[in-house]
This record gives C-alpha cells, sequence and structure tokens, in this order.
C-alpha cells in the first residue's frame, strides 16, 4: 500500500469513527440501500476496501455522489457499522483539499426553481462542497 | 406547556404553511411555542464526521439557548429535528466532541446536552396525547383516505432519534386517525425520497418519489403527509402528481377550525 493511501486510510477511520473489523460480510447494507442501482462501489465494498486500504479507489467513485444519507444502511447493519459514514469521510477526502468541491456556488441558480426549499439547497451544497 | 421553538430556514420562507398552521394549531391546544432568539440554520444535514467541529455549532447555539431559557426545545422540520437531537447526542456522549465545542464557544456554562429536544409530533403524542387531540376536533376528516409519509430523517438511526419503530412507525398514522380519517399504511412510507440528489440527479429523484406516490395510490390514499420541506418538494415535484403531499400541520390546524382561510395563505405547491 502506497504510503499516501495508507494515511488516507487512517483519516477516513478516524473521521468515520467505524470499526471495519466488526463487519460480517452480510451484505445487508447493500440489500437495502435505495440507490443501489446507482452506485458503482456498494456499501459492504467500501467496509472491506477501507479495511483493505484500498482508498484512491473509493475516491474515484460514483457512489460519493450518489449516497443519500438516508441511514438505511446503519439502522439495518446486524454489527452496527455504520457503512454511510464511511462513504461520508472518503467523500469529504475528496472536496476537503482546495479545488475539490463538486457544487460550486455559480452553478446554483441555474439549478433551482421557484419551489425548491432552501433546506434542499443547503443539503446538497453541505454534501458537495466545502 | 411552553416550549423554545427552532423553525429553520426553510420554515420562515418556503415552507411558511408547515410554520403557519403548527402555530394556530399549538394556540388552539393551549401550548406556547416561542421563538428562540437570532436561532441560524443548522445546516440541514447532519455533519457525519466526527472531526466536523463548526458544522456542529449552529446546533449547539440553538440547545444552549434553550437551556438558557429554562426550555424544552420544539422543531417541527424533519431535518432540523434530526440534526439538532444528534448533535445534542454527541454533546451528551462524545467527550472529545463536547470538549472541543466548549472550549470554542467559550459560554458561561458549558453545555453538556441538558436540553430536551421535542419534535412537534412528540409534543403531540407524548405532552397532549392523541385522545386529547380526538376531543378537541371540529372539522372530523371523515372518510379521507391519508396516508403519512415518513422518511428517513425522524426515525434513523433509531438509537439516537428514538422516534418511533424505525421499520414499522405508527405516530403519524395514529394522528390520522386522531382527526376521523382513515389511516392508509403503505410499503414506502420510511424509505428515501432521494433528499438532495435532487440537485445532483433529478431523475434518480424521479424515480423513488415515483415508487412512493404509487405505492400510496394503489393503496386507495387521496392525501399523503408529511413533517418535511425535501420530502414534501420531492413528492409534489417529482412525483405522479395523482395525489396532492400536504403538511401534517395543515390538516392539524383545519381539524380544529383553525386553519387560515383559503387565499390567506396560499400552498406553494
Ligand atoms: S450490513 Fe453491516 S455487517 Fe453486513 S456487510 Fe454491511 S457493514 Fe458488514
Ligand atoms: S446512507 Fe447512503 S449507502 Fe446507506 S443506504 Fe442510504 S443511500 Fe445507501
Amino acid at each position: 500500500m502506497h504510503a499516501d493511501e495508507r494515511k488516507e486510510a487512517e483519516t477516513i477511520i478516524r473521521a468515520s469513527g467505524v470499526n471495519v473489523r466488526k463487519c460480517m460480510k452480510c451484505g445487508k447494507c447493500s440489500a437495502t440501500c435505495p440507490n443501489f442501482d446507482e452506485m458503482d462501489i456498494h456499501p459492504h465494498r467500501f467496509v472491506s476496501m477501507v479495511e483493505e486500504g484500498d482508498i484512491f479507489a473509493l475516491m474515484q467513485s460514483k457512489s460519493l455522489w450518489r449516497c443519500l444519507s438516508c441511514f438505511a444502511c446503519v439502522e439495518r447493519c446486524p454489527r452496527g457499522v455504520e457503512p454511510a459514514n464511511l462513504i461520508e469521510a472518503v467523500r469529504l477526502e475528496v472536496i476537503r483539499p482546495l479545488a475539490g468541491n463538486r457544487l460550486r456556488p455559480e452553478a446554483i441558480p441555474a439549478l433551482l426553481d421557484e419551489k425548491i426549499p432552501q433546506q434542499l439547497i443547503v443539503s446538497a451544497f453541505r454534501k458537495y462542497s466545502k | 406547556m411552553k416550549f423554545s421553538y427552532y423553525p429553520g430556514c426553510t420554515l420562515k420562507t418556503r415552507a411558511a404553511e408547515l410554520d403557519v398552521a403548527a402555530r394556530q394549531a399549538a394556540e388552539a391546544l393551549g401550548v406556547i411555542m416561542e421563538e428562540l432568539p437570532e436561532w441560524q440554520c443548522c445546516g440541514a444535514v447532519y455533519p457525519i464526521a466526527r472531526d466536523e467541529l463548526a458544522t456542529r455549532l449552529s446546533a449547539v447555539r440553538a440547545l444552549d439557548g434553550a437551556k438558557r431559557l429554562k426550555n424544552p426545545l420544539l422543531t417541527l422540520c424533519s431535518a432540523c429535528h434530526h440534526v439538532i437531537k444528534r448533535v445534542n447526542n454527541d454533546m451528551q456522549t462524545d467527550d472529545d466532541m463536547r470538549a472541543k465545542v466548549n472550549s470554542y464557544m467559550d459560554l458561561d456554562d458549558p453545555y453538556s446536552g441538558e436540553t430536551k429536544v421535542v419534535h412537534y409530533l412528540e409534543m403531540l403524542r407524548d405532552e397532549i396525547g392523541f385522545d386529547k387531540i380526538r376531543e378537541r376536533v371540529t372539522q372530523p376528516m371523515k372518510g379521507r383516505r391519508i396516508s403519512a409519509y415518513y422518511g428517513c430523517m425522524l426515525l434513523r438511526p433509531s438509537t439516537v432519534m428514538r422516534f418511533d419503530n424505525p421499520e414499522n412507525p405508527s405516530i403519524l398514522e395514529d394522528f390520522i386517525a386522531a382527526l376521523g380519517a382513515e389511516p392508509i399504511r403503505y410499503p414506502y412510507r420510511n424509505e428515501c425520497c432521494g433528499g438532495y440528489i435532487s440537485i445532483e440527479a433529478r431523475d434518480v429523484a424521479r424515480e423513488m418519489s415515483r415508487k412512493i406516490m404509487n405505492s400510496a395510490v394503489k393503496r386507495g390514499a387521496d392525501t399523503i403527509i408529511t413533517a418535511c420541506p425535501v420530502c414534501l418538494y420531492n413528492l409534489n415535484e417529482n412525483g405522479t402528481g395523482e395525489v396532492p403531499v400536504v403538511y401534517f400541520t395543515e390538516l392539524l390546524a383545519e381539524s380544529l377550525g383553525v386553519k387560515e382561510p383559503e387565499g390567506g395563505l396560499v400552498h406553494a405547491r
């Protein structure tokens, strides 16, 4: 494992508060994920890949922008692993560096309609930008 | 019964009807909702990462504000409730987080999660009681078939939210029954509407919202109710349009006979 990748893995484990060793690989988190079809790497794979230190691939994953923070995987994991917390921690590693933002403030006006609630814009901005 | 009330950003604007109807109904029920002075937006999403400090502070300020006023904190928007309740839990259980937040905020009296956070629905169920509400209803919703949409934020994670059974909730169905309508249960009531994905990939939100609405309509619902402005937006704008989606407080105010007459506050549908 690359030294930078090992460092990323440590940051992700610390920031997420997840103990990846608790996972028993049952796949329930992915089975219950409402956005499974839209993801290239599924929640249970996030757990295994963080355990293996395979972080750079996760940082490229489309799933970072498809997780809804619905907490279904967190609620239904029989081992209390909280896979969504790992997805969040990897996403933060991507958007925290300068120029890492997925959603830029200038892009927002074009995405709005008359009825869109502020809460939705704030949520998206918090999730896709730093 | 008195509460410090945290409205949140959206209830002052796009979701004004959620707020106005809640205040009208509370007044009729003898509940005092005293708006928290100088509240700030809660951030709309709970900062999951443990190294996120600044994004937790507005919730802590609201919690500490209620503590200083010696009131429980009443929430109404599902997302605000989720964020504030979970940050409060962090302040109760995470020593490291509590120490960092308190040294940053430098309050006269450090905050350690003393405030009780109560969602408006919990207030109806636990403080007033649905039986009492049933007695106060002057315009019962006879013949109406209403489906509750819970979404995610009120229920999960249940270890922290402790709102209701996360897989088979009943608080909104009991609420609907108290208003004299028939609650229509359906499988998708606690699945996600897509939330903020509407900004990133609207087609995804569309598919999810349609599944939810179809599921309720198939079982004969004529209306869907929710406590969340994002859920309402997604279901109304990205759903099938077959049935209207309204805030639960609108039905409450209507049943209690205190709702603003038509034309006063037009629903932003
Ligand atoms: S549900 Fe939990 S235990 Fe099962 S694979 Fe997912 S993270 Fe591992
Ligand atoms: S929180 Fe994300 S990964 Fe977990 S079930 Fe929801 S969408 Fe899927």
